[in-house]
């Protein structure tokens, strides 16, 4: 599904990914983990095709996409959620959700979108910015299932936000999930990556230093915090 | 009193070119990043073509609608101009600074040189129409009839630019291209699309400060669009770099701080306006408004 090769990034002089391989399956949610700086949201970035200097290759189903362009790369399904969540001042929520086009074939209907997240409905005329910092993550989230995309990349949706809507933002993964949407996510918060993910990739200067799936991870606890430095 | 009304009306006539030309130019700005010092030409095209037109093309002339032709067939050279400067020049060095700079500047200087080869340096006579010249008494001061089509045709521009950013599709994605561009490209539209609308639409203003402004000055020359330009500059600067109410407000304040300041003491109303972007500066760096559309 989403194949990443061989992925080097640098910020000026400074390398900050190095021969990163990774894959994610159809429908799997898969997440990064690490530290701040470990290179996490500047390889989503590259997978988006929003970071200039990169080497290595990224496939989506099958096809070569490192030459795409960002909107390309948006058209051929990734949904593309911010950890600064992207939100518009000029912009009303409804106009949040009507701005993207249809890029996948299952994209949800703004009824859909409305019973998932209330709020949106509620503040549908407010500014996108006015809303709350646990809303804007929900408008970034609905914006892309919104589109239809089939693979969300997203950059820390609970930083911030209460246990409450950390919750919410969970079942709203688990859903697309169920619904075969394919998810790249990164995660501080590894008790939330358990409960939503089916994997997950340790990152550390800028290299995968190991794979853990849910079962590994409560046996090998110590040996990740100590990676998180937690 | 009179003279304060005459003052302000022409103020507001001032303002309603600075904003002609600045409409554009913070759009530009706002949604491509690119300073586009050509955009006078676009201003000269206008004027020009105008005055061409009133001369030449069949159906027009100076006065009633053989000069409303005369002046759609200068604003649509000036769009055609400014797209095509665009397409051609612009497109290939986004995210260029410099060569954007180089290029525009350059194309700025040979629109001067053209226009000089073609039609001479020297002024010539811009066609105004009887209704222009005549005299409305307002509050006791007698006003020039060219004041009032000046902000009637500012106003109109202004509304419809409102309308088109707040209720059309394409709108809709320059104003949020505007306040973050990668966000908009990363939601699967081809922003750069919008970017030669965007030059026409500025281009089309300018054209239509150039047409107007012939009447207002009542001659046109090939350096005419340079000078206005400076201020259009000064106004997007003031207004909030993107922000087409930011350069309404901002063109405001300048056209009636050069009036006023021009009566009192002659000659000091352009340092003054110097005075006002250096204060705005210091004080509100991200202008009026900042870097929005619509607010």
């Amino acid at each position: 599904m989403l194949r990443i090769e061989g992925l080097s990034a640098w910020h000026g002089e400074a390398q900050v990914l190095r021969d990163v391989d990774l894959f994610v399956e159809r429908g799997e949610v898969v997440t990064l983990c690490g530290r701040n700086g470990a290179g996490k949201t500047t390889l989503l970035r590259c997978v988006m095709g929003l970071h200039g200097n990169q080497t290595g290759a990224v496939h989506l189903d099958g096809d070569d996409i490192t030459a795409r362009k960002v909107h390309q790369r948006a058209r051929r399904g990734l949904g593309w959620v911010p950890d600064d969540r992207g939100a518009y001042a000029t912009l009303t929520v409804a106009e949040h959700l009507t701005l993207p086009p249809v890029v996948g074939p299952a994209p949800w209907s703004l009824e859909q979108v409305h019973e998932a997240f209330p709020a949106l409905y509620t503040r549908r005329a407010s500014p996108a910015t006015k809303l709350s910092g646990g809303e804007q993550q929900m408008l970034a989230l609905a914006r892309v299932l919104r589109m239809g995309a089939t693979v969300l990349l997203c950059d820390e949706p609970t930083e911030g936000l209460s246990p409450l809507l950390v919750q919410q933002v969970g079942e709203i993964l688990r859903r697309a999930k169920a619904l075969g949407v394919t998810v790249l996510l990164v995660e501080q918060n590894i008790h939330f990556a358990t409960t939503v993910a089916d994997r997950h990739y340790l990152l550390a200067e800028g290299r995968i230093v190991g794979h853990f799936d849910n079962t590994d991870i409560h046996s090998r606890e110590a040996d990740l915090l100590a990676h998180l430095g937690i | 009193m009179s003279t304060v009304v005459l003052l302000t009306l022409t103020g507001l006539g001032l303002a309603a070119l600075y904003f002609l030309v600045a409409s554009g130019l913070a759009l530009v700005f706002g949604l491509a990043d690119v300073l586009n010092f050509a955009h006078g030409l676009f201003l000269s095209v206008g004027a020009y073509g105008t005055w061409w037109a009133s001369g030449n093309l069949p159906g027009a002339g100076a006065s009633g609608w053989g000069f409303v032709l005369a002046v759609i067939f200068g604003v649509v050279c000036g769009t055609v101009v400014a797209a095509l400067v665009e397409l051609v020049l612009i497109r290939p060095l986004y995210s260029r600074t410099i060569e954007q700079v180089l290029v525009t500047v350059g194309l700025s200087l040979a629109g001067v040189a053209l226009l000089q080869a073609s039609w001479g340096a020297d002024p010539r006579t811009y066609p105004r129409p009887q209704w222009t010249q005549e005299l409305t008494e307002v509050a006791g001061a007698r006003v020039p009839n060219d004041r009032f089509l000046l902000i009637g045709a500012a106003v109109i521009v202004l509304a419809g630019l409102l309308a088109f950013l707040k209720f059309t599709r394409i709108g809709l994605v320059i104003r949020a291209g505007v306040e973050d561009r990668s966000m908009v490209t990363a939601l699967g539209i081809d922003v750069r699309r919008a970017f030669t609308l965007v030059f026409a639409i500025g281009g089309a203003a300018a054209a239509l400060a150039g047409a107007l402004g012939g009447v207002y000055a009542g001659s046109i020359s090939p350096t005419g669009g340079s000078s206005l330009l400076i201020f259009g500059f000064i106004v997007v600067v003031i207004g909030g770099m993107g922000s087409v109410v930011g350069a309404a407000y901002a063109a405001v304040a300048v056209g009636l701080l050069q009036q006023f300041v021009n009566y009192t003491s002659p000659g000091l109303g352009d340092i003054c306006v110097v005075a006002l972007l250096a204060i705005v500066l210091l004080i509100r760096p991200q202008g009026i408004t900042g870097k929005v559309a619509t607010s």
